[in-house]
């Protein structure tokens, strides 16, 4: 079997909350084993508190994890020992991250911060051919002409744009895996797919992987290849995007998808009668942290944590309850047995 | 005043910015109509003035949102909230209309719990016993499937769609005729969202308040408001019921925007969004503001500002639609 570009074993990350009296342990992440491969777009959704920016820091190296491993072109991250060796995966896996206007130094013009990692990183090129690069990663990513772009400063351009400028930064790296948390989320309904559709783009001509970090399963669909659904710091399903978001195994991510709006859907409320209360990860019980909102719950539930088993070909479910059968748990059924009349 | 009469009409609306390179006019001759127990969804982009308009319909455009009505009128219920005096206005807010802000845990003082901050509303703007107040807290916190054991919480130890079910309890405290919303759910996850969302729904119902609703997503709101405004670059774009305009747009805005979202359960197909951003107030283009981001524009577009037009009883902002005025 051939290595894929990343793959995670058991990846864990507990903090420690509360004071000394009361010491509890907030579980972000439990045990949580995925792969990205060459040139795929992976998506990682789940609601606020789930744990997928945790799992992007944790890729990032801003974190350490608690348990598990985080395996790089095969090669242990966790081993990495050398101030090189570290230099190397940060420009190989970088981030952009979610607020294009916080994230990039307003006192410097827009070069400024994609010189500096060019310096970093990339040490044999010369001060013309940095310039030269800081113009092709510009251009990369759609800032025409980039030589003017690199001029400007921050407040001069767009929310759209300076996102964009977070991605040539990260693009100027020659990055294998580019960790994007919630990169459109703060921009503009009308250019967040062009931002969408950029990613597509670099994963095309520059070969680059993404981890795209978001709440928004639509759009999720709209760019992955993959799709991972954390629940309550576990992973809990995993596989094909267009499969895992029309025909949903498990009873979170039906949930999930049953939430979202869609005006070409015909009128009427699917309304899911849910409670919506998140779950407990502060010194969780054993047991599926989804059974107090799950309408398929049974009594196994309440005791054994469900582990993620494989359904079929290149999809994993962590539900006690769900069948590779379409008929038996289909999205479909769970909205009409929940559909209400209209409001 | 009789049934039939608009709880809500504003006319000629305009309201601007003071800055430093000149006056930034936010809302632009802004007219629209609200029925009693309507649902208005307003919708459009950062900059395009739905948040100033909802402010200055609420008169809360003192500091730190420095902006001034330069023109038009707001009458609701028949008075002209815009020439009311602050002492008026305490009469109207939180009796007849109140306000849901966008973020619950800015808008909540996170040092008193959710009773004392009842009861400061309550104090504020009625005579109520203090037991009164009590049992009214508890009421309005039931009313959106809260357990009143939680007036006695902080807005700590709420989850985030609890606060914003905590505000909307506090917005009912005194059943007012117009509940106006800045984003509400915006801060929530999409199961959060939904079902707050039904919640309001089913309050309305209820209680029979007009709900004035402000939001970027205008998919939030496709099956839920009785009629949608957008909203481009502090004018009117376009305003109609909420099904024909997702059915059938008619600005060439509103339809780059309902082609900006991702489907979810439609054909996988690629989208392109909008060209170029919104444009900056300060400077507003020449002619139609949309122009510059427009798949249709023609001359006429760039030398003439469009005017509302009506088309079947709609309103439109687009030379497309000039034949069809009537």
């Amino acid at each position: 079997m051939t290595e894929p570009l990343l793959r995670t074993e058991g990846l864990t990350r507990h903090f420690g909350i509360g004071g000394l009296v009361s010491r509890q342990t907030l579980h972000a992440v439990d045990d949580v084993s995925f792969t990205i491969g060459h040139g795929e777009i992976v998506a990682l959704v789940g609601e606020s508190g789930s744990g997928k920016s945790t799992i992007a820091r944790l890729v990032a190296r801003v974190y350490r994890p608690t348990r598990g491993e985080i395996y790089f072109e095969g090669r242990p991250v966790s081993r990495l020992r050398t101030r090189r060796q570290r230099l190397a995966y940060s420009g190989d896996v970088p981030m952009v991250f979610q607020d294009p206007y916080s994230s990039i130094n307003p006192a410097y013009r827009v070069s400024h911060g994609i010189a500096r990692g060019i310096k970093l990183h990339r040490r044999e090129l010369s001060r013309a051919e940095r310039r030269r690069e800081v113009e092709r990663v510009l251009e990369a990513v759609g800032l025409v002409p980039g030589r003017d772009i690199a001029r400007k400063f921050p407040y001069e351009l767009s929310g759209g744009q300076r996102q964009r400028i977070g991605f040539a930064q990260a693009l100027a790296f020659r990055p294998k895996l580019i960790i994007a948390d919630e990169p459109v989320s703060m921009l503009d309904v009308s250019i967040r797919i062009g931002i969408l559709n950029l990613m597509s783009e670099l994963r095309e001509r520059e070969g680059v992987s993404f981890l795209y970090i978001t709440h928004d399963v639509a759009s999720a669909r709209y760019i992955s290849d993959r799709v991972l659904v954390m629940y309550g710091a576990h992973l809990v399903e995993e596989g094909p995007s267009e499969e895992v978001l029309q025909r949903p195994k498990h009873p979170y991510t039906q949930l999930l998808l049953s939430a979202v709006p869609d005006p070409r859907a015909e009128l009427g409320i699917s309304d899911t009668s849910d409670v919506g209360e998140p779950p407990k990860v502060v010194d969780p019980s054993e047991g599926c942290r989804f059974r107090a909102r799950c309408p398929y719950r049974i009594a196994t539930c309440d005791t054994v944590t469900p582990l993620l088993r494989e359904l079929s070909a290149a999809r994993r479910v962590a539900c006690h309850v769900a069948t590779a059968d379409d008929s038996a748990n289909d999205f479909a059924r769970l909205e009409s047995t929940h559909r209400r009349a209209e409001v | 005043m009789s049934e039939r009469e608009p709880l809500l009409v504003v006319r000629d609306l305009s309201v601007a910015y003071g800055s430093d390179r000149g006056t930034v006019v936010a809302v632009d001759h802004v007219d629209f109509e609200l029925a009693r127990g309507e649902f208005l969804a307003i919708v459009g982009e950062s900059g395009c003035g739905k948040s100033t308009l909802l402010f200055a319909l609420t008169r809360l455009l003192g500091p730190p949102f420095s902006g001034e009505i330069i023109g038009g009128e707001v009458l609701f219920k028949g008075r002209d909230m815009v020439t009311l005096g602050e002492r008026q206005m305490r009469s109207i807010r939180w009796r007849d209309m109140s306000v849901v802000m966008q973020s619950a845990m800015n808008a909540l003082n996170p040092v008193l719990t959710i009773a004392a901050q009842m009861r400061d509303v309550c104090e504020a703007h009625s005579d109520m016993s203090a037991d009164e107040i009590r049992r009214r807290s508890e009421e309005v916190l039931r009313l959106v499937s809260i357990d009143p054991v939680h007036l006695r919480s902080y807005p700590h130890q709420l989850s985030g769609g609890m606060r914003q079910r905590a505000m909307i309890a506090m917005a009912l405290l005194f059943t007012p005729d117009l509940v106006v919303m800045d984003e509400p759910t915006s801060a929530l996850d999409v199961v959060a969202q939904r079902s707050l969302i039904v919640q309001i729904k089913e309050l309305q119902a209820k209680l029979g308040f007009a709900v004035i609703f402000v939001t970027h997503d205008m998919s939030l709101v496709s099956h839920f408001s009785d009629r949608l405004m957008v909203m481009y670059a502090g004018q009117i774009a376009e305003v109609g019921g909420t099904r024909r305009i997702f059915d059938k747009p008619l600005h060439p805005y509103t339809s780059g925007l309902l082609e900006a979202f991702p489907s979810i359960r439609g054909p996988n197909t690629r989208l392109t969004g909008i060209p170029g951003s919104p444009p900056n107030l300060a400077r507003p283009p020449a002619g139609c503001r949309f122009s510059p981001r427009c798949p249709h524009v023609t001359d006429v577009c760039r030398a003439h500002e469009p005017q509302l037009v009506d088309v079947d009883g709609d309103e439109v902002r687009c030379v497309l639609y000039n034949g069809r005025a009537a």
